[in-house]
């Protein structure tokens, strides 16, 4: 009991891996100027589209004004001080100056989907429309032959300045030469290696594209992997979740922009400005977490009081993303708003770990061997686990006193 | 000489499709194949899972119809526990699928559909004001159109092209002889395009009001509904109804309206049948009315099958007969059977490459993804049109009234002094023009929805989930949810046993549409919709991409048919028990 006291406490008490917000002036300094340098450099390339912000917001209506408010804005979920915030307007004026090409392979189009609602303010969407986006299936208007001879003119025309946004994940296994694509019947595989390879960087989005995702989920019939595992020699940027949020799409274009250099990633590579925040510790119903108040069956009084989901299966306490902060659809909500627990979504196999409505002690998981289930003891998840099972006996603990006090 | 040519990627669509297509010297499809280059498995990684998470992993076959996977994976489960669901949860679940419907059918319209019949390029030519007052000619209350915003979207257009890269809209088929919109039509439709994809954001808020998120909503589990907050607070459900309302202006003044402009514009293409394919017809019926349970509620959408286009004849559904065929897919053979006993091993043989560098379908054996299913041995079509046909069959109120109404205006806009016949909906325009009717009913049935749900709530029914007891149903069960997604008839067959799933099907809306031929070879509705149209240029598919696309595409729904009795995939073995 003590041992697993002492992990719950550890737990609670750990830096993790959160972004350090605060690292002292001399840091800022030099990143300050480091990104100066890099937008005076871009400034001097010849633009991949014309229109600029400028004439775009002319268009819409808007001033000056409106655009420094959405820079500033940008400039604190970037987690940068606002002294930043002159530089990060110059990088989205610059925006055009990045071409991109958005590529699909064994995808649902949930990504696609999703940066089309990006989010408010809307200024979002007018920078999209000012992006060069050169290439996307859903959304182009050529097809075929003509669509292949855009996306090879746009590959030449930008080669080593493009950014290639993938979304969807690679069949390398029995599913290698399953998937093509084009006339000439490429493999999804033969096709990202083209396109990534005259690429500035690579921008995996949503899960599939990132870990493996759904055609990764055991037994993996297609032998699905994700984009870092086949790319190299190339800066690799994972965005996961399903479908991953808009606004960290946009925020990791931004940072390219600004920099010329991926931003800070964690160790799966994923962006510590969005993937630095634990669901739970910024969860709109932690205080009740803390006061031992859970949801113990869908639609109960806990329910209708909005407790605490862990009980129900919420993986909050294992995901690292910022739905609790930025939330979805113009922040109308998120999954634990509507009373779901979190799926841990943006996590490396959350489908065979996290995605269901039990929590993570007394779950059944189906091994990604394929074989017999194993309860999560025999299945070895390691700390994961111990956090688990470490918060499971808080819930218990808590429950006990709360119903103690009654 | 015949030409046969290759349109791969088709764009604008959801998936991995390609078409190959024989045309003539006159220009005209003499043959048509449809192919789907994508496979995922999905049925094969839900066996084994908890048969109560199964919802969320179908869910992401398709993240363009998203939530209605979701809901039918769920009412399978349902239908096998024997479940009945609140009627809060019945009413959240109607206006989750009905704003889906909103948001997806305007979106296929403006944005994968529209430039298939609108020139960008000829919008740049057209005078503001006499836009502006063409577009009373298709409603009185034209959205968004004034002389004014005209104006401003066409300099904005202009400097778009001015700056040089199209992106986008890059070598497109611009100035294609079979665009017929007039300059000033055409930007009308470019204004409505721009403004939609601003309104397409404020549906989505709606679903995530109920739905947590969209694509890809987590509100919904076996059982009922999670989004109790949202539904007591009567702010939240005054937020849902102040964004149907707004977005019921725009379908009425926006959409509808430039369907019955382009309806009147292509109208030639609808009386002469372009398009028309199989012309049977089917629709499992959709949109519970009363808490009576599964499959004895009354339904917005009547289920049954027209055969044909024999509107006097509706022959009433019975799940049983539906059975798959592989003949012409990527799996080994077997007889056609039912979902339940699906049976299907992976066999890709692949494409073969020629001499003019480009890989070809082997079309007399195999060569799609997609498997051919047949009803009672018979290749239907599915989708808006297949609901209007099967509610026009069925003589429902509703239906008529919408479709009738329609109709109406066009035959006035035609000058026929009378409705159009209601053979026009036979057709890639009437394809079109039905998913439009559809959305003008979804909208104003589902005002009616939030009402009740506002009343529900306000009468103290908070009850939003209906307790079962997991071990003992889950031990030997199977059900199915079979209800109509924006693109048409979706099915999910479940088997479940000692808690896990044992089988798992679906049967989706672009299996039935993109299937290729079957055991008799007899044709899918694609490539029979194909046939006879006249091209007007074979180097730019622009009609292969008007007739697929009036279809709405979803392929990677399509293709993720795997389902295995004891066969080996890769080093995983598969353990048969799979007895029904």
């Amino acid at each position: 009991m003590a041992d697993r006291r002492d992990a719950l406490m550890k737990l609670f008490s750990a830096k993790g891996v959160k972004v350090n917000t605060n690292r002292g002036q001399e840091y800022y300094d030099n990143l300050l100027k480091q990104m100066q340098d890099r937008l005076n450099e871009l400034e001097k390339t010849p633009a991949a589209s014309k229109m600029d912000i400028n004439s775009v917001l002319e268009a819409e209506g808007l001033n000056r004004r409106d655009f420094m408010k959405w820079a500033s804005a940008m400039t604190a979920s970037l987690m940068l001080p606002s002294m930043f915030t002159p530089v990060v307007a110059k990088a989205a004026e610059l925006f055009n100056r990045v071409p991109i090409i958005w590529i699909e392979l064994q995808d649902c189009a949930g990504n696609s989907e999703a940066i089309l609602r990006s989010d408010a303010p809307t200024i979002d969407e007018l920078i999209l429309e000012t992006i060069s986006l050169e290439f996307n299936e859903t959304l182009m208007a050529a097809a075929g032959h003509q669509a292949e001879e855009h996306l090879d003119e746009a590959m030449k025309t930008f080669k080593g300045r493009y950014l290639c946004v993938v979304e969807g994940s690679v069949p390398v296994g029995d599913g290698k030469g399953w998937c093509t694509i084009g006339a000439k019947g490429e493999t999804f595989q033969e096709h990202l290696l083209r396109v990534a390879g005259d690429s500035a960087a690579v921008v995996a989005v949503g899960t599939c594209a990132t870990f493996g995702g759904v055609p990764a989920a055991a037994p993996n019939p297609t032998g699905a992997v994700g984009v870092q595992d086949i790319v190299k020699g190339k800066p690799i940027i994972n965005i996961p979740a399903c479908p991953a949020n808009p606004a960290n799409i946009t925020g990791t274009i931004l940072h390219f922009v600004l920099t010329g250099q991926v931003p800070e990633l964690d160790h799966l590579n994923r962006p510590k400005f969005a993937f630095g925040y634990r669901i739970h510790d910024n969860c709109e119903r932690r205080a009740h977490f803390d006061a031992g108040e859970f949801v113990e069956e869908w639609g109960d009084e806990g329910a209708q009081n909005n407790f605490c989901l862990y009980k129900m299966g919420c993986k909050g306490p294992m995901t690292f993303n910022n739905c609790s902060v930025v939330r979805y659809n113009s922040g109308t909500n998120w999954p634990i708003g509507a009373g779901h627990g979190c799926i841990g979504c943006s996590e490396p196999n959350f489908w065979d770990k996290y995605a269901q409505e039990r929590p993570m002690a007394d779950t059944h998981f189906k091994a990604p061997t394929g074989g017999v289930e194993k309860t999560v003891d025999e299945f070895g998840l390691g700390l994961l686990t111990v956090a688990g099972i470490g918060i499971g006996i808080h819930a218990a603990i808590s429950a006990a006193a709360g119903k103690k006090g009654e | 000489m015949a030409e046969h040519i290759i349109v791969d990627p088709i764009t604008r669509i959801e998936g991995h499709l390609r078409i190959e297509a024989v045309i003539d010297d006159n220009g005209v499809i003499t043959d048509a194949y449809a192919s789907s280059t994508m496979f995922r498995g999905i049925e094969t990684i839900l066996k084994g899972r908890d048969p109560r998470d199964a919802g969320l992993l179908a869910m992401r076959i398709c993240g363009v119809c998203t939530g209605t996977h979701y809901q039918r994976s769920i009412e399978a489960v349902e239908n096998a526990f024997g479940v009945t669901i609140p009627k809060n949860a019945r009413i959240v679940r109607n206006l989750l699928q009905g704003a889906l419907y909103l948001h997806d059918h305007t979106v296929h319209f403006y944005h994968l559909h529209a430039l298939d019949w609108v020139d960008i390029t000829a919008a740049l030519k057209a005078d503001p004001k006499a836009a502006a007052a063409e577009a009373f000619n298709w409603t009185d209350e034209p959205w968004g159109v004034g002389e004014g915003e005209l104006k401003a979207i066409q300099n904005r257009l202009n400097k778009f092209v001015e700056q040089g890269r199209l992106g986008l809209f890059a070598n497109a088929y611009w100035g294609n002889k079979h665009y017929k919109l007039t300059p000033e039509q055409n930007l009308i439709a470019v204004a409505h395009y721009l403004q939609a994809l601003d309104m397409q954001r404020e549906a989505s808020k709606m679903m995530a009001i109920f739905g947590g998120k969209m694509p890809h909503p987590q509100s919904i589990v076996v059982g009922g509904v999670t989004c109790v907050q949202d539904i007591q607070n009567p702010a939240r459900i005054a937020e849902f109804k102040s964004l149907l309302t707004k977005y019921r202006q725009f379908v009425k003044r926006a959409y509808l309206a430039d369907v019955l402009m382009a309806g009147t514009v292509y109208a030639d293409e609808a009386l002469d049948g372009t398009g028309s394919g199989l012309k049977s017809f089917m629709s499992y019926g959709d949109f519970k009315l009363d808490d009576t349970g599964f499959y004895s509620a009354k339904q917005l959408f009547k289920s049954g099958v027209v055969l044909n286009g024999d509107l006097d004849n509706l022959i009433p559904l019975d799940q049983s007969k539906i059975a798959e065929d592989v003949s012409h897919a990527w799996y080994k053979d077997g007889e056609p059977l039912h979902p339940y006993e699906g049976k299907t091993d992976p066999n890709y043989t692949g494409l073969e490459k020629k001499d003019d560098g480009f890989a070809y379908l082997k079309t007399d054996e195999k060569y799609s993804w997609i498997k051919s299913p047949i009803y009672d041995d018979n290749r239907v079509e599915v989708g808006p049109l297949a609901r209007i046909v099967v509610g026009l069959a069925a003589k429902d109120e509703k239906i008529t009234q919408y479709a009738t109404g329609f109709l109406t205006k066009l035959g006035d806009k035609l000058g026929l002094g009378k409705a159009a016949p209601v053979s026009v909906v036979f057709s890639t325009v009437g394809r079109t023009a039905a998913r439009a009717i559809e959305t003008e009913l979804m909208a104003d049935v589902m005002m009616e929805w939030v009402d009740e749900l506002a009343a529900n709530v306000a009468s103290g029914d908070l009850s939003t989930w209906t307790e079962f007891d997991f071990d003992t149903v889950s031990k030997d069960a199977k059900g199915y949810g079979m209800a109509e997604a924006p693109r048409g008839a979706l099915g999910h067959w479940v088997v479940i046993k000692d808690g896990k799933i044992e089988n798992y099907q679906a049967v989706v809306p672009s299996t039935w549409n993109a299937a290729p031929r079957d055991y008799k070879g007899r044709m899918g509705a694609y490539e029979s919709a194909l046939i006879g149209t006249k091209v007007a240029d074979p180097k730019e598919p622009l009609e292969i991409l008007r007739t697929i696309h009036s279809f709405d595409p979803c392929i990677a729904c399509a293709v993720h048919i795997v389902d295995t009795k004891g066969r080996e995939l890769g080093k995983f073995k598969v353990n048969t028990s799979c007895s029904i």
